[in-house]
């Protein structure tokens, strides 16, 4: 996929440079997830969206606004707070032939319904010798940067990763919040999608049929020759951004947005560590036991003698996401961390 | 049917192929006869199940139901062939009761290709996606919710399904239960829940887990229709779930059954059982279900001990053959370890 | 003995609840088992008489074996209370009364004694900790003469961790960088890193490839570099009358032109024979170390200690090496010698410069060392502890500076802390060049070998 469809406007500000399609209508991620859903249920009757103050309400982040007066109460279902149970009840009606999208309101109440995802949802299909198919889709928000404090900042989607039986998506651009929900209904195995909460805001244009992306592979989303960059959801603008700011000094990096953080494409990390020879993993989650880890770690063992530096990494401090602005944006990975190891990794810091 | 259905093709072909089955727990279980040699069937693959795994055929954990056959046939065979069943780690008997072929059941024992999971749920994972047999679900609880979805779709197809989920009284303290029991009470879902209770969560006694005991009265809380029964008696079990059904499937709203029963051996086979008196064991054992219903019958002259013998021996010829084809079956190739995680085929490559 | 549970392997017969003789029926309790968990009630899954209790209260056993027989009063055949599963041990003879403890079970397989062929010194005859531990160390001695002196075996030795990277004396050479300079026939010693903490990357390698092997060999701003070598002719091509003849030029410049000195001290090997025989029972036969082995190692990590004697003494001056290529001597079958290499010597493990010396040793003496190992040592063993001589008092190889060489270790009575006991001793010399060195220097090293000696857990 061409990573220039798309033009979008980062957190920071940056103006993508290409100039908008012909055909292409302004949008934001919100919208764009939006018309995901309303294209997803328009074609396909068995797909029905559940969670908490998804209908009247209108999703806890607008993304479901107007979708209950359109489809009505049966198949935009407002339901208690009961993650496990709602959670548990997508998996039922996805094992007898539906496809549920069950909204997560955020990653950090998502560990209500872990005994559903893991012990159900990604284990049954293999438990019961392939028997069983749960072709279900998990939404939910996650991340920190918005001053929301300990309990509602998680970036948990490694533990998710780790999971065999699952894919996981992350959606960091337009037209992957517009086109990753389609395949994801259509795969017969249980999709999760992230959607880093600093996201919904972005805003961009979009061709008015775009079209479903693909859910297999990595994507280059900056091409350099100096340094690889890889990042996901909530990092990428931020690596795009350090990308910019390295250019600027003469040092060219690539940027690989992950977008499947399971199952993990090697192919397209590996083959850019080779054109760049250095790598810096970005990952708002803590370090310990990270994506971030998991990258490097593959990195070393498939592309060791590719490597022509340490392997950096920049990640969350591990404490409890704070409350204060200033703490936080300590405990966050941003962009002059990123610069800095990008230029330790090339040796303008040595 | 749906793409999920569709897919029961192996469990079926399993069956289809397997030309030493004996009759079913289902087939002719309408009599008392048939529910009772149906009882006895469980009971005595059970007491194989604990022969077997003393010696090392089976492994892993071992949860019997011997004392409970009331509930597994009671309930389970009196449901139709479109209901579903949501089980726990103790669902040997359930399974049976629902038709699933014994040598399935067995072969998945002994970790064999030919098991009902390919050996790889073993015997808290018993699956028959073909007779909507949804599991051995060893998390307690964590088939409440997926049966409340499982009725979810039927609900919103229209299906007159059932989906009768069976749960303890332990899973009756998880939050998981509670979730489930208030979703489908509110959205209208056509829920059997069958709570078995027999007493113990784990070594746990009832009245040292739960402040409230009556756990019908507590369910009815949730404004759903609720009786307790008892769970020692096969006749009563099966007549309650008969009206059980008819009224989930004429409202559209979900039930309750409280089964009181009560489990004669330890919980697992690796549990020294210093929790119970042993003279309550023996109280309980005086309400064994099948000596009673066999005694009831032979007194009323709808069997006689020649029929008894005669299922026995019926019923030994079909767990030596379950055994033997078990012990004889292939084991799944260790190439195919990661079969059946996704869709896709073989493993994630180097993601798995 | 039935499973019980899926981590069970053995269990107790604590107790029989009948006897020869009495009628038992399926699903009797027939004894009681102690496992891990707790004490379990065994039932029995036949009908019939027990015609004879197999196994005795007290007694262990693993989890399969028979327990009892049970004859199934039909006259037939007698059957076993419990299916016994094939291929499980026997039951283990291990005296009634006191079944060693699982602690002590552990302890004998980690040491790998075989409990059933102790005599316990216990009470009652059982099987104590120190009775394992003495089998250990009569075994040791058995087996290794020079270790006569070991006592109860202190814990096993400690796996030395590999040389982290980084460390002084190591090169700091990116992956990419290693692989080019493999690629293009680059000596990474000869060049300066110019990544953080002066690592070497493959811009370094592509510089020094372009600019040429000559240049790099040269050198750049007096940076010490690797002079060719000058060993013996490589081992493939030099008939005996080569060698022979290359041998004598060499020694007999080094007798012209190097001002010998020597030095020599006693080394006590028992805290370093004594470790390596812990760690040999750790190995494979075939990796088994040699006392040459920690030798070379605490040699090679010495030179890296005492700098001023691991080099070339080069147009009048001393260049030190940027890392410590030990050389050591391989006499020939048919008459000659060579001396391979072995390269970063002092970072390498002693089990990793073991398992390089039989490697060298056997290439040499089979003619197929590669040049690179004969490429020039900075520093040089000879070890004549094979041949049953005292001490060595060796010519040194020039341009290098310093050969150490060691006896034949023997046992001497030697007096530690003001008593006097049999120990196993080594002379360590050392010839230097007293061009680039003192005896002042050279005693130092010949102390720093003896102190890495004294720890080898920490070679």
């Amino acid at each position: 996929m061409s990573p220039r469809t798309a033009t979008a406007t980062h957190r920071r500000g940056r103006k993508a440079s290409a100039p908008p399609a012909p055909t292409a209508t302004a949008t934001t991620y919100r919208e764009a997830l939006r018309e995901a859903h309303r294209e997803a249920m328009r074609r396909d009757p068995r797909v029905f969206l559940m969670g908490e103050d998804v209908g009247r309400y209108g999703g806890a982040f607008a993304v479901s606004l107007g979708l209950l007066e359109e489809f009505g109460e049966d198949r935009v279902r407002d339901t208690p707070l009961s993650e496990a149970a709602f959670t548990g009840a997508g998996i039922g009606a996805a094992m007898r032939g539906m496809r549920p999208v069950v909204e997560i309101m955020t990653v950090n109440f998502s560990l209500l319904a872990l005994d559903q995802v893991l012990n159900n949802a990604a284990t049954l299909r293999h438990m019961s010798g392939g028997q069983l198919s749960v072709p279900l889709v998990i939404r939910m928000t996650t991340g920190a940067g918005r001053q929301l404090a300990a309990q509602h900042s998680h970036s948990l989607e490694g533990w998710y990763a780790h999971i065999p039986g699952l894919r996981v998506l992350a959606p960091a651009t337009l037209e992957d919040a517009r086109g990753m929900l389609w395949p994801a209904l259509q795969d017969p195995d249980p999709v999760v999608i992230f959607e880093h909460g600093s996201l919904y805001n972005l805003s961009g244009h979009l061709p008015a049929d775009p079209g479903p992306v693909d859910i297999e592979r990595a994507a280059v989303r900056r091409s350099g020759t100096d340094v690889t960059l890889v990042a996901f959801g909530g990092t990428l603008g931020k690596a795009l951004t350090a990308a910019e700011s390295l250019a600027a000094q003469g040092i060219s990096a690539e940027v690989v947005d992950l977008r499947v953080l399971r199952p993990l494409d090697d192919a397209t990390i590996l083959e850019s560590v080779a054109r760049t020879h250095r790598l810096v993993v970005v990952d708002e989650a803590w370090r310990t036991g990270s994506l971030a880890a998991e990258v490097s770690a593959r990195v070393a063992e498939q592309a060791f003698f590719e490597l022509d530096a340490h392997v950096e990494r920049v990640g969350a401090v591990e404490v409890p996401v704070p409350y204060a602005q200033h703490l936080e944006e300590a405990t966050l990975p941003q962009v002059p961390g990123i610069v800095e190891a990008a230029r330790r990794a090339v040796g303008e810091d040595g | 049917m749906t793409a999920t259905e569709q897919r029961s093709g192996t469990a079926t072909e399993r069956a289809a192929a397997d030309t030493t089955e004996q009759a079913t727990g289902t087939s002719g279980a309408d009599t008392p006869a048939g529910l009772l040699r149906a009882m006895l069937r469980i009971r005595r693959f059970e007491e194989k199940c604990a022969e077997l795994y003393s010696a090392t055929k089976i492994r892993g954990f071992l949860h019997l139901c011997i004392g409970e056959e009331a509930v597994a046939v009671g309930v389970v065979g009196a449901l139709a062939a479109e209901d579903a069943v949501v089980s726990t780690y103790r669902e040997h008997g359930h399974a049976l009761a629902r038709g699933v072929p014994m040598t399935a059941i067995m072969a998945e024992m002994f970790g064999r290709s030919t098991g009902c999971s390919g050996g790889r749920g073993g015997s808290m994972h018993l699956f028959d996606a073909g007779r909507r047999f949804y599991g051995g679900n060893a998390i307690v609880a964590g088939g409440l919710p997926v049966a409340v979805g499982l009725a979810l779709a039927d609900h919103l197809t229209g299906s007159p399904a059932v989906t009768a989920c069976l749960f303890g009284d332990g899973a009756f303290a998880e939050g998981e239960w509670h979730e489930s029991a208030n979703l489908a009470a509110l959205w209208h879902l056509p829920v059997l829940f069958c709570c078995e209770n027999n007493r113990y969560a784990m070594g746990t006694s009832l009245a040292r887990e739960h402040a409230q005991t009556d756990l019908a009265a507590r369910a009815a809380s949730y404004g759903m229709v609720s009786w307790a029964v008892d769970g020692m008696d096969v006749t009563q079990v099966r007549e309650a779930t008969t009206k059980a059904l008819a009224y989930v499937r004429d409202s559209g709203q979900p039930c309750f059954l409280e089964l009181r029963t009560y489990r004669f051996r330890a919980h697992s086979m690796y549990d020294p059982d210093r929790y119970r008196d042993p003279a309550e064991i023996e109280q309980w054992k005086r309400s064994d279900p099948i000596p009673a219903l066999t005694e009831q019958l032979v007194q009323r002259g709808q069997v006689t001990t020649a029929d008894v013998e005669q299922w026995e021996r019926e019923i030994g010829q079909e767990i030596a053959a379950a055994v033997a084809a078990a012990d004889a079956a292939p084991l799944e190739p260790v190439e195919d370890l990661t079969r059946h995680l996704t869709s896709t085929g073989p493993g994630e490559g180097s993601a798995s | 003995m039935p499973s019980l549970g899926a981590d069970m392997d053995e269990g107790i017969l604590l107790e029989w609840l009948v006897k020869a003789g009495d009628a038992v029926h399926r699903g009797d309790i027939v004894a009681v088992v102690e496992t891990p968990k707790s004490a379990v009630e065994v039932e029995t899954f036949d009908d019939g008489t027990v015609q004879q209790l197999l196994v005795e209260e007290g007694q262990t056993v693993p989890v399969g074996a028979p327990l009892a027989v049970i004859a199934d009063g039909h006259g037939a055949a007698p059957v076993e209370a419990v299916p016994a599963v094939a291929a499980t041990p026997p039951v283990v003879a291990v005296p009634a009364v006191h079944p060693p403890s699982p602690v002590l079970r552990h302890r004998a397989r980690e040491l790998g004694v075989d409990l059933d062929q102790l005599t316990g010194t216990g009470p009652d005859g059982a099987v104590t900790r120190q009775d394992v531990e003495h089998a250990v160390a009569v075994h040791a001695v058995d087996r290794h003469p020079l270790d006569r002196h070991v006592g109860r075996p202190r814990g096993r030795g400690r796996v030395p961790a590999a040389a982290p990277t980084g460390r002084a004396g190591r090169l700091r050479v990116s992956p990419l960088a290693r692989r080019l300079a493999a690629e293009q026939g680059v000596d990474l010693a000869t060049l300066a890193g110019s990544g953080p903490g002066e690592s070497i990357r493959a811009a370094d390698v592509r510089d020094a490839a372009a600019a040429g092997r000559d240049a790099a060999a040269a050198g750049r701003d007096g940076r010490p570099v690797e002079p060719p070598a000058t060993t013996p002719p490589r081992a493939e091509h030099a008939a005996p009358q080569d060698m022979r003849t290359a041998i004598a030029a060499l020694m007999s410049r080094s007798n012209r032109e190097v001002p010998h000195y020597y030095l020599s001290t006693t080394i006590d090997l028992h805290a370093a024979l004594q470790w390596m025989h812990e760690r040999n029972r750790e190995l494979e036969i075939a990796d088994r170390l040699v006392p040459a082995a920690l030798m070379l190692a605490a040699t090679a990590r010495a030179a890296r200690q005492v700098p001023q004697l691991n080099g070339h003494w080069v147009d009048g001056g001393f260049v030190p090496a940027v890392q410590v290529r030990l050389g050591f001597i391989v006499s020939l079958r048919g008459g000659g010698l060579l001396v391979p290499a072995i390269a970063e010597a002092d970072s390498v493990s002693v089990v990793e410069t073991m398992a390089r010396v039989r490697d060298l040793t056997r290439r040499a003496r089979s003619g197929r060392l590669r040049a690179s190992e004969l490429a020039e040592p900075s520093i040089t063993v000879s070890n004549l502890g094979e041949q049953g001589v005292e001490s060595v008092q060796g010519v040194i190889y020039p341009p290098q500076v310093a050969l150490v060489g060691f006896g034949t270790p023997v046992e001497r009575p030697w007096a530690v802390d003001g008593l006097i006991g049999v120990r196993p001793l080594v002379t360590a010399t050392l010839a230097g060049d007293h061009r680039a060195s003192d005896g002042a220097t050279g005693a130092r090293l010949l102390r720093a070998i003896d102190a890495l000696l004294q720890r080898p857990e920490e070679l």
